[in-house]
Parts: structure tokens; C-alpha cells; sequence
């Protein structure tokens, strides 16, 4: 089957190539067809790929194809080669299966599009270049990926570009992604400085072997510093702290586009790459401390400013920032596949919710404000029914899938073996987060779905349920988001359920294995008892249930005065949540102004100025002036060439005759 | 038969004149006739000196010059028939669209 993992990225190529060249011309089924069924094909290749992964033994999981020698530079060999191992498995799954499901969605959200075909070309090449990104068997391969869905995500966000806003929303995010990918490109330098190699084969045994050689001191400084640098990368691409600023402008695009690129499967390559690089983190402790602050900071921060926006995506947006916060703080506790099993269960019920939005601005005629909405649950009941899932999903209440994700990062924080005191902080800012996700999702359901309904009479008129085929994805998505979690059970629960396996677990158990080695070697895994797990569990169900509870009675209970009467008692707090921290502000003071004013300067002074005026037209003036004089003989009369050359004849002969 | 010093004299003569032509008179004319006057009194040089030292190769030059002074004219004469049917004139004081 290594023999045609080449297809998996080449289906979605060749749909982006005809959809762009021709879509123009083929008319709306054909390109919806070809944009869907590439994607469908990849996904069928993917999936028995995975059921040819499954049958190898545990420890020879690995598929790699080599396509063809990209590059030879000296001693630099770089190979477009392609890998599958369960954990790019897992994530072409996501990509691809998501992906299908995302493009049957918006042949029905885009039906009106006059710019259809360019929308379904661009969609591919994203699949495609998420799909390098994930399979690529060196960091080159997956830094083109990366790259590549940078560029799909800034065409598909000013995919509208006619409205000003939404062509800077795109570049904002192009630019904020630039800054982290010199951090990406600067750590994978040191990585080939380090080990002599991108791939990812020789990099890891070799990082063990130096390690277990003494040749690399753990923690040391070159380690540290590449894994911080590949992490720079990662809060740019998926929307850390500092970085997180793009993603929340990103609701500007498609709202298909924002579940499928900013929700579900771009956002998290920051995560994938974490885990994919797991050894070398593991060996640098000092670096993971601060993927865990900082994560844990984004997934606090980010879940306190979701509370008070009210444009339906972009609520959504900052709950996708603080779920990434979630899964960096997986990855950061070196609880790598509680990281990727949150990536994958928040790609189903953030894709779930997002196109549930999709179907609710759909319906009100384009109205995102959920200020205007409310009451909508009678008549949509498919949409009500599918986002409620997703949300009690995200809100972590069990036996939804988010709960069993969230929960147990929440737990490897806890016991972090590394650092056990910023371990519990973690721990103490991840669950409060988790209660203020509960609150301000349900204050969406709420808003959107319950009470009476407050926009125009035209739009009531409009409402409507949304077309079947934006409906299934939904169906299958909210089925995903009720039942995605039971492949990850804690083993606590399992026991009690009748040895119930955890088996994303169990199938990641390869990758990780090596780092499990090296931080049992090098710290010390605290062993609590089991009804700590218990406590813990219940503890965060309970903040859950209480986040809940407050904003039913906040926007169920007391009507629409107490939001008011809280936002005026509590008047610079709510100010300052509501135009978020004035961190949009404050870059633009620290960083925007100041590279526009230096920019005029280069202009005027140093391009205007100095190469224009000194350096281009200073050699043309200086070789007028000096010619002035000379040019006078130059005046055109035959008979003065013909004089100079009877003078230069008669001066020849002189010289012969007389030297 | 005269002295060689007699054939040099005379082929300086004739040089000066068609340099003082070319270099004075304004007819454009006229100035390819004191050009053919430079270069016959070269000619003249060369076959008195081919002559005189007994050595052919002189003469075999003048035949080359005189195929190179025909083919030199026809051009000419044709350019200045263009530049005549397009400025109406051959007077070269005209012509001094080379400057710099």
C-alpha cells in the first residue's frame, strides 16, 4: 500500500489544478463533483492505507515512499519523500474526512456564489498542501505544507475581496504567520546544523543516540532553543499568544472555510508538529515549561474574551484559540496524544459548530450579530439539535467527546513529571478556562436558539431550515462529536466499564514511545491514587455544569436586564474584555505604527532619495556635466570629422617621422 | 624615364588637393570626387613604387583598390540619392543631424 500513498495528496492536486484552469467553463456540478469526490478518493486511499497499517506489527508501523530527489547541495540531500505512521494516519483521517464532509457542506453554503469554481480550487489546494504537510517523511516537506496552507488560508480569507476589510483580514494573517514561520525556518537550520539531517528518521534515532551517548546534554541549550524556535512557528500557525491576534480576523472568510482551515485541520499543524517532534522536547524540559504557560495563558485568555464578543464566528473563534491553548498544553506536558486526541475530537465538534453557524447566518440572510438572533431552535431544529452536541461536547460533559480529551490533559497537567508545581497552576487555569468555555457556549445556545426572536420581520420571514447537504455533514459531525471520545477512555473508567481499551492510545503508543522512555528516565512520574483521577474528573464536570448553570440563569432566567445591569456594575473590567485585553491596540502601537513610520522614512529618505536620487541619476548628472565641454566638437558637420581626421593622420606621420 | 622622386611629388600633389576639396567645398559631390582624387593618387604611388623595386605586389593592391573605390561609390552615390529625395539637397552643411 506505501506505493500509493503518493495519491493521497495528488487526488486533491488534480482537483485543484482542473478547478482552477477550467472550473470557469465546467459549470457548478461539474466542479462540485471534482472539488468533493478528489477529496472523497483521498480519504478512501487513506483509509485503506490505514487498514494495511493496522495488520503490521505494533513496532513496524511505519510507511514511507520516496517520490524523487528534490534537492543535492553538498552534503544537503533533501527528498520529496512521503510517511505514514499512526500518527500522520490519524491525521490525514481528520484532514481528509473532515475535509469530504466540509466540501459536501459548502456545495450547498456556496450555492450562490458567483465565484463558485475559484472557491472549490482553492479548498483543494488546501487539502493538498495540509495533506504534504502532515505526510511528509522531513521537515522540508512539511515546511512546504506549511507554507502552502498559509497561502490557501490567505486566499480564502480575503476570498471576498471586495470588501476592504476582508483583504486585510487576509494579509494580517499572512503577516502574523510570516513571523512565526522565521522562527519555524530558523529552527529547522539548527536542526540540520544539530543532527545533519531533516529527516525525520535520521533525526530522532539520532537525537536519542547523542543523548544516550552523552554527545547531547538533556536539557541543553541547542535543544531548548530548537524546540523554542519550532514553537515560535507553532503560535504563529496555530494562534498562540503572542501570536493569536490573526485567527479572530480570520472569521472573514467563508464560514466553511473558517470550520475547515481555522477550526479544524490548519490551526492544529502547530500541534501535529509538536508531537511530531516529541523526542526532541522531551529532552528539553526548560522549552516544554514554556509551550505549558503559554498555552495555558492562550487557553485562559482567549476563553475570557469569547464571553463577551457577539458576532456568532467570532465567539467561535476565540473558543478555537483556547481549545488550541488545551491541546499546547497536552503537547506541553508531554502528554503528546492527549494533545492530538483533543486536535482530533475539537476538529469534530469545532467543525460541527462552525458549520452549524454556517447554517444559522445561512438562514438569518448573512446576519452574524446573535444579539439580532434568538428563538431560532423551533425553526431549524436540525441545526439546534446538531450544534447543542458540539457545544455540550466542547462545554466537556460526559460521555461527550470533548470531555474525555480535555479531561485527560487536564490530568497530565496535573502530574506533570517535569515541573510538578507549574503542573497543578496549569492544571488550576485549565479548569477554569474549561468552566468559562462552558459559560460562554452556552450563552450562544441561548442567545441564538431560545427566547424571542429579535431581528427584522424580513429575516423571520427568510428563516429556514438549510438544504440536505449542508444538514448530513452536520448529522455526521454532531454523531462524531457525541462518540469520538470513547476511542481515548481513561483507563480509570475503562476498568469500571469491563476493561474498556484506550485505543488512541494504544495506536499513538509508537511515536511516543521513546519520549515516555526518556521522561521516566529523567524525572520522576508522581503515582496518585486512582481516586484522585475521580476527584479531579468529577471536580471539572462540576465547573462545567456550573458554567452552564450561570448562563442559563443569566440569559435564560433573569431576561435581558441582568447582562446590562452586570456590564455597568463592572463597567472597566467589561470594557476591557470586550475589546480584548487592547492587545489589537497595543500591537499596533508597538509594532504596526512603527513599521509604517519606518517604512515612510525608507521611502523618502532612503529610496526616494538616496538610491533614485544620488545613486541612479547621480552617475547620469555627473557624466552630463563632465561632457559639456567635450560635446561641443561633436557638432554634427561632416568636414570637422573629415578636419579631426586629416589632423589625426598628419599627427600619426609626425610621430613616425620625427620620434 | 622620370625619376621616382618625380612620381611621389606628383602623388602628393594630387593627395593634398583631395584633401583640400574634401575639407572645404560643401557639395557632397563633389566631396566623393576628391575622395576618389585620395585615393587614385595612392594608386599612383603604389604602382610607381611596384614599378621601381620591381615587386608586383604593389599592382596587385591597386587592382584591389579599384574594386573596393567602385563598390565604395555605387553605395555612396545610392545613399546620396536617398538623402537627396528626402531632404532635396546635397549640400552637407545641411546634413548635421549627428551632433552631440
Amino acid at each position: 500500500m506505501e506505493k500509493y500513498i503518493f495519491l493521497i495528496p495528488l487526488f486533491p492536486l488534480i482537483g485543484f489544478i482542473i478547478n482552477g484552469l477550467f472550473g470557469r467553463w465546467l459549470g457548478k456540478g461539474v466542479v462540485s463533483f471534482l472539488g468533493c469526490m478528489t477529496i472523497g478518493f483521498s480519504f478512501i486511499v487513506s483509509f485503506f492505507t490505514w487498514i494495511e497499517l493496522k495488520s503490521l506489527p505494533v513496532e513496524n508501523r511505519v510507511l514511507e515512499q520516496v517520490l524523487w530527489n528534490w534537492l543535492t547541495v553538498g552534503d544537503l540531500k533533501m527528498q520529496l519523500a512521503l510517511m505514514i505512521d499512526p500518527l500522520s494516519m490519524l491525521m490525514i483521517l481528520v484532514v481528509t474526512g473532515v475535509g469530504f464532509l466540509i466540501h459536501i457542506y459548502s456545495t450547498g453554503y456556496m450555492a450562490h456564489d458567483e465565484s463558485y469554481w475559484r472557491y472549490f480550487s482553492y479548498l483543494n489546494m488546501f487539502v493538498f498542501f495540509m495533506s504534504m504537510l502532515v505526510l511528509g517523511a522531513n521537515y522540508m516537506v512539511m515546511f512546504v505544507g506549511w507554507e502552502g496552507v498559509g497561502l490557501a488560508s490567505y486566499l480564502l480569507i480575503g476570498f471576498w475581496y471586495k470588501g476592504n476589510e476582508n483583504a486585510d483580514a487576509g494579509k494580517k494573517a499572512f503577516i502574523v504567520n510570516r513571523i512565526g514561520d522565521f522562527g519555524f525556518v530558523l529552527g529547522l537550520f539548527l536542526i540540520y546544523i544539530t543532527f545533519g539531517s531533516l529527516s525525520y528518521m535520521d533525526v530522532f534515532p539520532k537525537a536519542l543516540e547523542m543523548f544516550h551517548g552523552g554527545e547531547l546534554a538533556f536539557n541543553s541549550g541547542v535543544l531548548v532553543a530548537i524546540c523554542l524556535l519550532l514553537f515560535v512557528g507553532a503560535t504563529g500557525k496555530s494562534a498562540q499568544i503572542p501570536l493569536y491576534t490573526w485567527l479572530p480576523d480570520a472569521m472573514a472568510g467563508p464560514t466553511p472555510v473558517s470550520a475547515l482551515i481555522h477550526a479544524a485541520t490548519m490551526v492544529t499543524a502547530g500541534v501535529y508538529m509538536v508531537a511530531r517532534s516529541n523526542i526532541l522536547y522531551s529532552l528539553a524540559p526548560d522549552a516544554l515549561l514554556v509551550v505549558g504557560i503559554i498555552a495555558a495563558l492562550t487557553a485562559f485568555f482567549a476563553a475570557t474574551m469569547g464571553v463577551l464578543q457577539y458576532d456568532i464566528k467570532k465567539i467561535l473563534a476565540y473558543s478555537t484559540v483556547s481549545q488550541l491553548g488545551y491541546m499546547f498544553i497536552g503537547v506541553g506536558v508531554t502528554a503528546y496524544w492527549s494533545g492530538i486526541f483533543h486536535l482530533m475530537t475539537h476538529a469534530f465538534f469545532k467543525a460541527c459548530l462552525f458549520l452549524c453557524a454556517g447554517s444559522v447566518i445561512h438562514a438569518m440572510s448573512d446576519e452574524q450579530d446573535i444579539r439580532k438572533m434568538g428563538g431560532l431552535a423551533g425553526k431549524m431544529p436540525i441545526t439546534y439539535l446538531t450544534m447543542l452536541i458540539a457545544t455540550i461536547a466542547i462545554a466537556g460533559i460526559p460521555p461527550f467527546a470533548g470531555f474525555f480529551s480535555k479531561d485527560e490533559i487536564l490530568w497530565r497537567a496535573f502530574t506533570f513529571p517535569y515541573y510538578p508545581v507549574i503542573g497543578k497552576i496549569i492544571w488550576v487555569t485549565g479548569t477554569i478556562g474549561a468552566g468559562i468555555t462552558a459559560f460562554y457556549m452556552f450563552r450562544l445556545i441561548f442567545l441564538t436558539f431560545h427566547g424571542e426572536f429579535r431581528g427584522t420581520e424580513e429575516q423571520k420571514k427568510h428563516l429556514h431550515e438549510s438544504p440536505f447537504s449542508m444538514t448530513l455533514p452536520l448529522m455526521i459531525l454532531a454523531l462524531l462529536s457525541f462518540a469520538g471520545g470513547w476511542l481515548g477512555v481513561p483507563h480509570v473508567i475503562g476498568e469500571r466499564l469491563g476493561h474498556f481499551p484506550n485505543i488512541l492510545e494504544q495506536w499513538l503508543h509508537p511515536v511516543f514511545a521513546a519520549s515516555e522512555e526518556i521522561v521516566e528516565k529523567m524525572a520522576v512520574v508522581p503515582n496518585y491514587p486512582v481516586a484522585v483521577e475521580w476527584g479531579l474528573m468529577a471536580f471539572s464536570v462540576a465547573v462545567a455544569t456550573a458554567g452552564i448553570c450561570i448562563a442559563w440563569y443569566i440569559y435564560m432566567r433573569r431576561g435581558a436586564d441582568l447582562p446590562q445591569q452586570l456590564a455597568q456594575e463592572y463597567a472597566p473590567l467589561y470594557q476591557l474584555i470586550h475589546n480584548k485585553y487592547y492587545l489589537d491596540e497595543v500591537y499596533d502601537y508597538m509594532v504596526v505604527k512603527p513599521v509604517y513610520y519606518l517604512s515612510i522614512v525608507l521611502w523618502k529618505v532612503v529610496d526616494a532619495f538616496m538610491i533614485d536620487g544620488i545613486g541612479v541619476n547621480g552617475p547620469g548628472w555627473l557624466v552630463k556635466r563632465f561632457s559639456a565641454g567635450v560635446s561641443l566638437l561633436h557638432n554634427g558637420y561632416l568636414q570637422t570629422g573629415g578636419a579631426f581626421v586629416v589632423l589625426g593622420l598628419v599627427a600619426i606621420t609626425c610621430f613616425f617621422i620625427y620620434w | 624615364m622620370a625619376p621616382l622622386e618625380h612620381y611621389i611629388i606628383l602623388s602628393c600633389i594630387l593627395f593634398g588637393l583631395g584633401i583640400i576639396g574634401f575639407l572645404t567645398r560643401r557639395n557632397a559631390l563633389i566631396l566623393f570626387i576628391s575622395i576618389e582624387l585620395m585615393l587614385n593618387a595612392v594608386n599612383l604611388m603604389l604602382v610607381a613604387f611596384s614599378t621601381f623595386k620591381a615587386n608586383i605586389n604593389g599592382q596587385v593592391m591597386v587592382l584591389f583598390i579599384f574594386a573596393v573605390a567602385a563598390a565604395e561609390v555605387a553605395v555612396g552615390l545610392a545613399i546620396l540619392i536617398c538623402l537627396f529625395r528626402q531632404i532635396k539637397t546635397v549640400d552637407i552643411c545641411r546634413i548635421n543631424l549627428l551632433k552631440g
